[in-house]
Formats: structure tokens, sequence, C-alpha cells
């Protein structure tokens, strides 16, 4: 079943033609991923989902509903949450306080304590640091507390932008780990990287985008062993 | 919730026991007509200085056209008194609420801009407004309008300015309050928690502009006149001023900055060529030394002092 269908949209900025006519969808429970270099249109993509961008034709369904140029806010209401590219945490708030902030729209105080306790068994980093100012965090702790806010929100469907971006290897490896769990505990991801060889590795379906256009689809795996992929980002 | 009353009801009891000590003092004549004068004009600025930080401190959207809905709220008001004859209550209300809708109306439009565009959006603003004034005959034109009743007294100015500090420090603790500190955190990260990010730029741009209205009502019926030349951008920098030395984002901040300039220009009142001098330099200084004002965006309160009673202790 697909949970979010993205049906040949196009998204201009000013007068730039940057998506041109894309369609995807994203299944129930996968971790479905769109890869592809630098400028390739992979941020906006995801933007023009999470209603931060409007596309100009086209049309975007979430769980049966006609989401297309619809509020940001009112998408995050119906369960589709957006970890935005470069973390942007609040940066002079708490950890604590970062996390309140994910759960705004809910008003269950037992449901809002139970799933920060949660957050923190996940991030077992941000409990350490939970009075801590969010922006003195290091880079990858921002880049956890961003996902542990967005989680706050109890999304169906996370988009996540490239939660790899400008982390050490080892760090890498631990938040897409995470990502994998976060998966298997029934929350839908549609993940957005650079990191090819990764996302490719946890993905159940994947896109390459090139220049606004999807250029090829399939299995994590297919496009793993594809040549073209392996030439144009594995460096293989 | 009930430790929030308890603090409430104690910052009541500090205000009346402010309010009586300097009344008192008034009514004693140990302070004069010119001090009573800036003790108003005192009254008028925290006004006017609290709500620009609503909008500038807690929202960080950068409006530096407070001087604009200053002048409406005193020529609405002032209009209701001399030419229509209603009281001073109506007067309140109506220019309270003509600032703020015209806030409103401005508000949604222009709070798509950022930074410095939203500053050159609201400083044209001010002058817009001044220049009509300027060119209704009705209100009197360049000439101002003239024969406003005195109906601003010191009491009224301190117990409104009471309520409407009252207000503002509800309104940052509530849910609404939050939303407009995740704004100006982050406003995309605002956006993808699910908050309304235009709804709560511009509730909060129009409540501050409603307070400089009201703050317009009581200057024009203290002065006795309403002028084009008591709006211009130098009053707006002025307000502006004040919430900057403080700490963009605390109240009592403002409420100190409100204070302080308003002291010190009263005290310069005989050497009006050193005023300027002076607040530069106060303003240069602060920012080499302190850039994020007195406060930074911290709240002056009995807790602080607590706090700094036994750090001083364990020393």
């Amino acid at each position: 079943m697909a949970m979010l269908t993205v049906d040949n949209i196009d998204v201009y900025y000013g007068a730039i033609h940057a998506i041109k006519g894309i369609s995807l969808s994203v299944n129930q429970g996968d971790i479905t991923t769109l890869i592809g270099s630098n400028g390739a249109g992979k941020s906006t993509t995801l933007h023009t989902i999470s209603g931060l961008l409007k596309p100009k034709n086209g049309k975007i369904t979430f769980e049966d509903k006609d989401i297309t140029g619809m509020a940001a806010h009112k998408i995050v209401g119906m369960g589709l949450v957006q970890v935005p590219e470069g973390r942007h945490v609040f940066a002079n708030m708490t950890v604590s306080e970062n996390l309140e902030m994910g759960a705004y729209l809910r008003k269950d105080k037992e449901g809002i304590n139970k799933d920060m306790a949660d957050v923190f068994t996940r991030f077992p980093r941000l409990l350490e640091r939970k009075d801590q100012i969010a922006g003195t965090l290091s880079g990858g702790e921002q880049q956890m507390l961003a996902m542990g806010r967005a989680l706050m929100s109890r999304p169906r469907l996370l988009l996540l932008d490239e939660p790899s971006m400008g982390l050490a290897p080892l760090l890498v490896q631990e938040i897409f780990n995470i990502i994998k769990e976060i998966n298997a505990t029934g929350t839908t991801v549609l993940l957005v990287e650079q990191n090819a060889k990764m996302a490719l590795s946890i993905a159940d379906k994947a896109y390459v985008l090139e220049t606004g256009r999807i250029s090829l689809e399939g299995t994590g795996k297919e496009l793993l062993n594809s040549e073209a992929v392996q030439k144009a980002y594995l460096g293989g | 919730m009930n430790s929030l009353r308890k603090a409430d009801l104690k910052a009541f009891v500090a205000a009346a026991v402010i309010f009586a000590v300097i009344y008192g003092l008034l009514q004693a004549e140990v302070i004069g007509a010119f001090w009573e004068l800036n003790l108003v004009l005192i009254g008028i600025n925290i006004i006017l200085a609290t709500s620009l930080n609503m909008i500038n401190g807690y929202t960080g959207q950068f409006s530096i056209g407070h001087a604009g809905f200053l002048a409406v709220g005193a020529y609405v008001g002032a209009i209701m008194t001399v030419k229509l004859g209603f009281n001073m209550a109506v007067a309140l209300i109506a220019g309270t609420a003509a600032a703020g809708l015209l806030g409103f109306l401005v508000g949604l439009p222009t709070l798509r801009l950022n930074g410095d565009y939203l500053a050159i959006a609201t400083l044209g603003l001010g002058e817009i407004i001044r220049i009509c004034i300027l060119n209704i005959d009705y209100v009197g034109g360049a000439a101002g309008l003239m024969g406003i009743p005195r109906l601003t007294s010191f009491p009224l100015v301190f117990w409104i300015m009471v309520a409407i500090l009252f207000f503002i420090k509800n309104f940052k603790n509530s849910a609404h309050g939050r939303a407009c500190l995740a704004i100006r955190e982050n406003e995309i990260a605002a956006d993808t928690m699910g908050i309304d990010t235009t709804k709560y730029k511009v509730m909060a741009f129009t409540l501050g502009a409603a307070f400089a209205g009201t703050a317009g009502v009581l200057f024009s019926h203290y002065f006795f006149i309403a002028h084009p030349a008591s709006f211009t951008f130098m009053r707006s920098f002025d307000i502006l001023t004040m919430v900057v030395l403080g700490g963009l984002g605390s109240m009592t901040g403002s409420v100190t900055g409100a204070i302080v300039l308003t002291f010190i220009s009263a005290a310069l009142a005989d050497f009006p060529q050193w005023r300027m001098i002076i607040y530069s330099l106060t303003m240069i200084i602060l920012m080499l030394y302190r850039p994020q004002g007195l406060f930074g965006s911290k709240e002056l309160s009995m807790q602080l002092f607590r706090s700094l009673k036994i750090g001083g202790k364990k020393q």
C-alpha cells in the first residue's frame, strides 16, 4: 500500500525549473531513499512534500488525502514530519525544551512523557545532556536531537534530509542504525542522502535523482549493484 | 500553578507598594511637576518597549516602525475625545483597536519578509503613517491636533502599564509564547514542528501594535496635543534602543531600558546637545561589552536574586 504518492510534480524557484515532473511512492513500513548529487533536487522534493514549498503542477497524496499545497503546520498534524537538513535545532533552548517543542501539537501529557522517555532510551546521549543548551551540542548530537524532536510528534511518516551530513563515519553508522530501529518500530521513513552506499544498504526502495528528474528506481539492493549507480555515486 | 498564582500576587503587592510610594511623594509634592511628567513618560515608554519586545524580542521579527502605531493610537484616541466627545475609556479602546487592526493588516503581507527587509518595510510604514497624518486637515495637519483634554494621570498610566505587563508575562509563558520563541530560535524548525508560523508572527505583531496604540492614547491625553513631529522614525529608534539596552527578549530588561533611558533623557533636559551623545555612547559601550543587552533574554526575578545569594554563600 502506498502511504505517500507524489504524482508528476513540478517545482520552480522563481524562473528556475528545479523539479521536472517527479513521481514517486512510499510504501507503509518501508525505508525509501532518494539519492543524487548536489543540486539534483532532493531537498526540494522533501520540502515540497512537507509543505515548505508549493508545487506548480502535480499532486501529492498522503494516506489517501490530497496534501498538495497544504500549509506545513497542517501536514505535521497529519503525521508527516520532516527533519530538516542542517539539523535546525532551537539553539538557545535546552535539549528537553527542544523535545517538548516536538510535541507542540499534542495535548496528552502522559503520552508525551512516555515518548520523551523513549527518546532518551533511544538516544542515551541526549539524556546525559538534557539540561544543556542545544546550540552547544556536537553535530552528531544535534542530529540526534533533531530526530528525537521529530519523533516526539509521533510521526507515521518521517522525512529525513541528509542525516549523515558533516558527521564522522562512526557517527554516520550510528545514525543509520537508529534509522533502522525507528523504522522497525513502525515508522515509515523517506530518507534523502548523498551517502548513497549507506542509504541504499538500508533501503527497501530507492530512487536516483538527477537534475530534477528521476533517472533510476528499484529496490535498494538492485541499485546498490547497478553499474550506473556504482559509477556515478559509489566510486566504483 | 499554585506557585504561579502566588508569584502573581507578590508582583501585584510589589506594584501596589511602588504605586503607593510614588503617589504619596506626588501628593506631598516632594516630586515636582517636571518629574511627574517624566514618571508618566516612563510608564508610557515601558508600555512601548515591552510591546515592541513582543515583536522583536520574543518572535524575532525586526520591526522599527513602532512610532507609527503610537501615532495611530494618539490620533484615534484624540479624535474620540476632541471631535466626537467620547470619554477616555472609549478613546483607549478605540486607539488600541485601531493600532491593532492596522498592525494586523500590515503584518499579514510584510511578515513574509525577513530580517533587513522587514526592518525596511516597517520603517517605511512608520513614515507613511506620519506623512498621511501630516496631510489630513481633519486632524490639524502639520500644526497637530490641539485642545486635547488632559485625561491621562499618573495612576491611570501606572495601572494600565501593570495590566499590560501582566498580559505580556502570561503571553510569554503560554503555548502561544512558546511558539513565538520557537519562531525566533529557528523558523524552519518551528514550521516542521507544526507551528503555524505566519499566524504567530501576525499575532505578536498585532498585539505589539495594539499596546503601542494604548500608549499613544495615554500620550496625547497627557500632553494636550498630538503632533506629527512626535512620531518620527527617531521615536521608533528611541523605543528600539530601550529594548536592545535591556536585552532583546527580556520583559524586565525592556522595563529597565525604558526607565534608564527616559531618566537619562530627563536628567539631560537642560543639555539637549549632550543627550544624543550620551545615548550613542551608552549604546556603543553596551554593544562592546554586553551585546546581548543588560539582561540578555533572561528575566529579573526573585529567583535570580536567590540563586545569586546561594552562589555567594558557596564561595
